[in-house]
């Protein structure tokens, strides 16, 4: 049987309070907190994230493909998922798609990669979501929506939920839209969207996906039906005949926002992370027109590696102290970039070194075993030359040797860079920024692990390299 | 590696004012230190040689050796410029003294020449390194702050102490700069305001960073034996040392942050040649590569001149002051004359020729009974170091 054979996630550290927007807008809050990604992170960044949660323990040369799905894709043009999957160290006959524009895409990359397993294509596909959508500055949304991605690893072998059932309803609906040069998520009138749009459609979806599977309501163990505000999902799963107290997958809205195409996903993750073996999922997930899957809980569940999921993420959090930042983090307010650069890289140089810059290889001397990075050709030791292994640290942990906290090279909304001289368990040295992190909590010998981000903009595309973080705690990341 | 002791003289050298000269452009610059130094030496442009040109950045157009032969009409000459980082104005002293001994040329022109205002940045600007992405964001007070923060911590001093240690070379280097005419900075500070400055680059505070500066120096040099010809205290180049630390420090295997190589090589290759046993009895002072507070302690215990570790205790002592036992920085070094990068190589070896000639500009500031002196430079990440030892008498 085809099904997910392991599953991670990513939330971004910092939680702003909506508290503290509505205050900003002198408008009621919406309660609860939600994630804002940082300055450096956007939907490219936090795929890898998850995609990270979810490989530990798997051997990235055995995947044969990468699915990417968002609504906020770094690039209009130019694969993301092909750059996810060169981060993530892929082999490079592998399979590869962006799915976008729809909020359910997240869905629909799910079941093109069980379809891709299916038909013998690819025996593993990794599949991805990540949002960052950004809403209107005093609007409901812009409390409502949070930063986060989702990761799963499609295949036949270790299944761990297997994919019963699937249906898929389209729905051409001007209901959530942005024009293609929209900053901005527009959302038509309220109650024309959620009766004609979100209600009906899943409605139709999800009995659809029941009744071909000849299951009855009260048979799913859990029912993960992502709402678009706090209400609508309990009042459409008791509609379905579902007790919204004991299957109704929680919301997630109130300690997280609604990630956009992740956000099906992530509360998918959610329900398996808490599942039993031999429990049936009904997944759903809206956006011109609605996906419905059922999905069952296999023994292998219990063998699955501790990725840090949902659950980990969402205890490991920070609090973001302004709106302001906030808004200058996303993007929609302009921070000065503080000094100017003095180098930028060119296409060709960033393309020529990508195994270093993306993929994180150092190399091993085979001579001496002296281990630096990014590659050398001539061994700093014993000056070998060519005579070397390549080594991905990109999981790696290590621990601060030495640092500072500069002041100049700072954006103007986070002018602090701490620069640190790492070394990893292996005795590798790394220089990196360090990043989700209190600067002032910062000192030698601190542990850290890599963080893949955007740089700067230099030459005009982004310029994406590692950096490390504090490690962060809610669970055993394989990172 | 053979010597050049006593092969080469300085017969005339020139430098000009430092400091923010929004008015003059680099060859402007060049122009006050080489008519200094051609009337110091008693020459002129007709009786160069060669000439050596030590630039770092020249901004505008990337281009350095011809702009300054063009302003100063150097012509049908060679004019070889150096890049090496910091280093720049000594390397470029040290090919022309290598070209003199070498016997092709008689009498040579370095000069060490920098217009960093015309960058637009302040500071040396950011992501400065030799990669746009491993070292992105990096910057000079940046790199030099790992090393501070290292060397507390390895020596375990308190983040008090440590400031207080590193601020009192601040302190020295702006008492003396403050006696300077042709410094960038002339004032004098107080302890309690180095330590309580903003923060550049923790540790580092405002006063822990040198001056960014316009400015040139140049040195006229002729073989030795001819150099009575050009006036009657040449200054004569007893040794040199110059050595790479191959590999960014930042992601070097296994590399400290409190010591380097680089110091430790060059300055050993210059005593060595010099044939100086002990710096710290028989140099009469030392102009060092101060670009940091913190760089100026490292050069202490990497130069001999402290015990390793123990560079706190020649600091709380004096030694390093204008009156104590090994002067170092008399003129404010980087710290206060300012740092032109290309230029400061030869900025030092200005201070260390009238020292050793005893022409100081202002008597109070003339070391008494000079006659070695070391300069030297540091520059790149930091990896590469330059030193010259100089000599008022032959042998």
């Amino acid at each position: 049987m085809i099904g997910i054979t392991s599953f991670g996630a990513y939330i971004p550290i910092y939680r702003i309070k909506r508290d503290l927007i509505a205050k900003a807008w002198e408008r009621g809050s919406l309660r609860g907190e939600r994630s804002v990604a940082n300055n450096d992170e956007d939907s490219l960044t936090m795929a890898v994230a998850a995609g990270t949660d979810c490989l530990g323990g798997f051997d990235r040369g055995k995947i044969d493909g990468l699915f990417f799905a968002t609504t906020s894709a770094p690039y209009k043009e130019k694969l993301s998922a092909g750059l996810a999957a060169t981060v993530l160290d892929f082999r490079s006959d592998v399979v590869t798609a962006d799915f976008a524009n729809s909020l359910r895409s997240g869905t629909s990359a799910l079941m093109a990669a069980r379809d891709t397993v299916k038909a013998g294509t690819a025996a593993s596909v990794l599949v991805t979501a990540a949002d960052c959508r950004l809403a209107y500055p005093r609007s409901d949304q812009e409390q409502l929506f949070g930063d986060g991605s989702a990761a799963l690893l499609v295949g036949s072998d270790g299944v761990v939920a297997t994919i019963e059932a699937s249906l898929s309803i389209n729905r051409e609906i001007t209901d959530v839209w942005r024009n293609d040069d929209d900053m901005f998520v527009r959302t038509g009138e309220g109650r024309f969207i959620l009766t004609e749009g979100y209600m009906s459609s899943m409605a139709e979806a999800i009995s659809g996906v029941l009744s071909r599977s000849g299951m009855e309501a009260s048979r799913i163990s859990k029912a993960v039906i992502p709402s678009p505000d706090y209400r609508s999902s309990m009042s459409l799963a008791k509609k379905l005949g579902f007790d919204p107290d004991s299957q109704l997958q929680d919301s997630l809205l109130g300690s997280l926002g609604h990630c956009g195409v992740a956000h099906p996903l992530m509360l998918l993750i959610s329900a398996l992370e808490e599942a039993s073996p031999g429990d049936t999922i009904l997944a759903a997930s809206y956006g011109d027109g609605a996906d419905a899957l059922i999905l069952k809980v296999t023994e292998e569940i219990g063998n699955l590696k501790n990725a840090r999921g949902i659950k980990g993420h969402l205890q490991s959090k920070a609090d973001l102290s302004s709106y302001q930042k906030m808004l200058s983090f996303r993007g929609i307010v302009e921070a000065a970039s503080g000094e100017p650069f003095r180098l930028f890289p060119s296409a060709s140089a960033y393309w020529r070194d990508q195994e270093s810059i993306l993929r994180c290889y150092g190399s091993r001397c085979k001579k001496c075993g002296s281990t630096q990075f990014p590659v050398q050709r001539i061994c700093s030791k014993c000056r070998s030359k060519d005579e070397y292994e390549k080594v991905r640290y990109s999981d790696s942990r290590g621990k601060v040797f030495t640092f500072t906290r500069d002041q100049l090279a700072g954006r103007s909304d986070d002018p602090v860079v701490v620069q640190t001289v790492l070394e990893t368990e292996d005795g590798t040295r790394f220089y990196l920024m360090m990043t989700d992190c209190n600067p002032q909590e910062v000192k030698v010998g601190l542990p850290v692990e890599f963080t893949f981000r955007r740089i700067y903009e230099g030459a005009n595309f982004h310029n994406y390299f590692w950096k490390c973080r504090p490690l962060r705690n809610g669970g055993a990341n394989h990172g | 590696m053979g010597s050049i002791k006593d092969k080469v003289a300085i017969v005339g050298m020139g430098c000009s004012k430092f400091g923010e000269r929004w008015g003059l452009g680099a060859g402007d610059l060049a122009v006050e230190s080489a008519y200094e130094a051609y009337e110091d030496a008693g020459v002129g442009p007709d009786d160069i040689e060669a000439c050596w040109v030590g630039q770092m950045y020249a901004p505008v157009n990337g281009i350095a050796g011809s702009t300054i032969a063009d302003t100063l009409k150097l012509t049908n000459i060679p004019i070889i410029r150096n890049e090496n980082w910091c280093t720049a104005g000594h390397i470029a002293l040290i090919e022309a003294a290598l070209a003199v001994a070498s016997g092709v040329y008689d009498v040579v022109m370095a000069i060490g020449v920098e217009k960093l205002k015309d960058t637009g940045y302040p500071g040396l600007g950011t992501g400065r390194g030799m990669n746009p992405v491993y070292e992105a964001r990096r910057t000079a007070p940046g790199s030099f702050g790992l090393i501070a923060t290292s060397y507390f911590n390895k020596y375990g001093l308190s983040m008090e102490e440590g400031k207080e240690t590193i601020g009192k070379i601040a302190v020295k280097n702006h008492r003396n700069g403050s006696m300077c005419p042709k410094a960038h900075f002339r004032n004098k500070i107080t302890l309690d305001k180095v330590v309580n400055a903003p923060i550049i680059a923790y540790p580092l505070g405002l006063f822990d960073c040198c001056g960014n500066s316009d400015g040139s120096a140049c040195a006229i040099l002729a073989k030795a034996d001819i150099a009575k010809r050009f006036c009657d205290d040449p200054i004569y180049i007893k040794g040199f040392g110059i050595s790479m630390d191959a590999g960014l420090p930042h992601t070097r295997p296994e590399f400290g942050w409190t010591s380097f190589e680089a110091l430790k090589n060059s300055s050993r290759q210059a005593y060595e040649m010099a044939g100086i046993k002990n710096p710290r009895e028989e140099i009469d002072l030392a102009e060092v590569h101060d670009c940091f507070s913190i760089t100026e302690l490292a050069i202490y215990e990497d130069f001999g001149f402290s015990l390793r570790g123990r560079a706190k205790e020649d600091i709380d002592s004096g030694f390093f002051e204008l009156e104590g036992g090994l002067p170092v920085n008399s003129d404010g070094g980087l710290k206060c004359f300012g740092h032109p990068v290309g230029a400061s190589g030869l900025r030092m070896t200005y201070e260390v020729y009238k020292q050793l000639q005893h022409k100081a500009d202002l008597p109070e500031r003339q070391i008494k009974n000079a006659n070695r002196g070391l300069s030297h430079t540091f520059g790149g990440p930091p990896q590469l170091s330059a030193v010259a030892i100089f000599g008022n008498e032959k042998g």
